[in-house]
């Protein structure tokens, strides 16, 4: 298990490093470049082409990546911080240090300090998003995969259907048209501070719905179909043979065995839930990290980017890692 | 499932044709004929278009906007610049249904090849298309499209290349692992000893028999895409303006949700049943593929 484990670590370092060089490799082919975009449209052409020496953007691609590596493990001083250059770049941590992910040439600030605040309050919204899908996706799943084919089965597939098949976005829209324009009981916004008078639960609870409403109904169909398959098993034709109540048929013999398949399925949802956020966050100008990778895309901040794809990718590799190993662990017949 | 010569009842059903006929049992599936309904009802919509009576989609009426509501002249009333919004809903039915089909027709060429070939060489061709298929398998899907289509520029080309990108890995590992299944098949076996060549077994022999579980997954894929293309226009990622795009629209009318809920509803609502067209479609041919 262990050697599994440290195989599965390596891997997914050999992902982050891949991933982060496809990144630069992306940003190569953005329209406009960041100097005009931070000088605006009526500097001269001189000065662009000056600060954009400054920021080392026509150093080529792979010696840019390579300097981005060593900034980042802190084998390298930040050159854009170098008070000759005149930037203006400080960051209090220094220039060298491991987990130095850059300067934002968007927030005009260092990386460390814009991204950690969002991830934050992305988390909560994640978190509370995960906490109403767990037991929802459950229910309705059990219920459903407990009669396959009954109308009550039929009745919440379709539910789990429509639910899946509302972007964010347009829930976003629906939710906000009902409960903001028409009954008028929850805000519209949720920037997280209470000047506009609404509490932060309240601004919290159409994102969190959103967020869990899409995901739910996926989760759901995944735990129905495990049920079904596991109630049509032999061992459980036994248990109802044998006479004992249905209850107990399915609490003690079924529901064990049904919740092994949809365990790796919630948590990969984690995967999802990472770019719901994105989607979730704009509809309800949420200041979280989603948010911040959108614009970070447009304006071509690539410390930004890359800080943000790697935190991403590594909360979607890290759970893919924890769901294998919990299905190793829940599974004796895996582990042959 | 290994199939042995001792057991010919198995052996005739997957050597024979594949899921006889699945598209004829579709009515006896409701959930199917709902779907299929309402995908034709847009794929009708998108089709006659241009012969329908209504306002150029991109027209602006400067006298609606003062009452941007539904009215005589414009049924589903005006979006925010005074385009007429039955039209461009109609117009943007063509659209997301010309670039969605072909987005996923894209992928699927790209996915089936890498498919069929790392399932049928195995060794060092499986080995870089998966691990390259798993990098880009562990990007949060909305995150990728975001970094692709921030960086490349919005267009319909660079939306069709993103959803390849995304979704070819996907593909592949479906069809590697029927291919892999398939590869100890008689009729496999039997194409070897007529010595046909390895583009022959691989398109004529395996990709035909790996059909009926890649149809509902075409299905669901297009739903996905379908939200994926929505999603984009709504992050002000989708098609250039002025031509209408569904989740452009929305985008373009949230700012005014609360004053007139109308212009963003009525797109979300086009976009949302088309979408659950095919995810009921997908739904119905996976219950009826089961019933075998």
């Amino acid at each position: 298990m262990t050697r599994y484990i440290l195989r599965r670590a390596l891997e997914m370092l050999a992902t982050l490093l891949v991933a982060s060089f496809l990144v630069f490799l992306v940003t190569e082919f953005s329209p406009g470049n960041v100097a005009r975009k931070t000088l605006g449209a009526f500097a001269l052409q001189e000065q662009v082409d000056l600060l954009y020496r400054k920021l080392h953007l026509n150093d080529p691609l792979m010696e840019r990546y390579v300097r981005w590596v060593g900034v980042l493990t802190g084998v390298e001083a930040d050159p854009l911080q170098d008070p000759a250059l005149g930037l203006d770049f400080k960051d209090p941590r220094g220039d060298r240090y491991f987990g130095n992910f850059g300067y934002s040439t968007l927030y005009k600030a260092p990386v460390n300090d814009v991204l950690w605040d969002r991830l934050g309050n992305t988390a909560l919204l994640a978190g509370l998003a995960f906490a109403v899908i767990v037991p929802v996706s459950l229910g309705l799943g059990v219920l459903a995969g407990m009669r396959a084919g009954s109308p009550l089965d039929r009745g919440l597939s379709t539910v789990s259907i429509v639910m899946t098949s509302i972007p964010e976005f347009a829930l976003g829209v629906l939710l906000v048209a009902v409960f903001v324009v028409w009954l008028g009981v929850l805000p519209g916004t949720s920037p997280l501070d209470t000047h506009s008078g609404w509490s932060i639960a309240a601004q919290l609870v159409l994102p969190v719905a959103v967020l869990a409403i899409y995901d739910a109904g996926y989760v759901a169909r995944m735990v129905r179909t495990s049920m079904a398959e596991v109630m049509a098993k032999p061992y459980v034709r036994t248990a109802v043979l044998k006479g004992l109540p249905r209850r107990q048929v399915i609490l003690r013999h079924a529901l064990r065995n049904a919740m092994i398949a949809p365990f790796t399925v919630i948590l990969l949802q984690v995967n999802w839930l990472i770019g719901g956020v994105v989607v979730t966050e704009l509809v309800f100008a949420y200041p979280g990290f989603g948010r911040m990778l959108l614009d970070a895309s447009l304006f071509g901040d690539v410390s930004l980017i890359e800080a943000a794809t790697l935190v991403a990718l590594f909360v979607a590799t890290m759970t893919q890692l924890l769901s294998d190993i919990g299905y190793r662990l829940l599974d004796p017949q895996a582990r042959r | 499932m290994s199939v042995t010569a001792s057991d010919p009842v198995s052996l005739s059903e997957t050597a024979g044709r594949p899921t006889p006929g699945l598209l004829r049992r579709l009515p006896s599936s409701p959930v199917a004929v709902v779907g299929l309904a309402l995908v034709l009802f847009w794929a009708l919509v998108a089709l006659v278009a241009p012969l329908l009576p209504l306002q150029p989609p991109n027209a602006q009426d400067y006298m609606a906007m003062a009452h941007p509501g539904s009215t005589a002249k414009h049924w589903l009333g005006v979006d925010p610049l005074g385009r007429d919004l039955l039209s461009r809903i109609v117009w943007g039915a063509r659209t997301v249904l010309a670039v969605a089909p072909l987005a996923v027709v894209a992928a699927y060429t790209v996915g089936a090849t890498m498919g069929l070939l790392s399932g049928y060489y195995r060794g060092w061709v499986d080995a870089v298309i998966s691990r390259a298929g798993d990098v880009i398998l562990s990007f949060p899907i909305v995150i990728l499209y975001v970094i692709l289509i921030a960086n490349i520029g919005p267009s319909a080309l660079n939306i069709v290349v993103a959803v390849v990108v995304a979704s070819a890995p996907g593909i592949s590992r479906i069809v590697r692992g029927l291919v892999m299944s398939l590869m100890h098949q008689e009729f496999v076996a039997a194409a070897y000893l007529r010595r046909e060549s390895d583009v022959f077994v691989m398109l004529v022999e395996l990709l035909p028999n790996c059909r009926a579980p890649l149809i509902t997954d075409f299905c669901l894929r297009l739903g996905y895409t379908i939200i994926t293309i929505g999603t984009l226009g709504f992050l002000g990622l989708g098609l250039p303006p002025p031509n209408p795009d569904w989740g452009g629209m929305v985008k373009q009318a949230t700012s005014m949700i609360t004053v007139f809920p109308h212009m963003a509803l009525y797109p979300t609502i086009a976009l949302v049943s088309l979408i659950l067209g095919f995810n009921l479609l997908a739904d119905g041919l996976t219950e009826l593929s089961q019933a075998d």
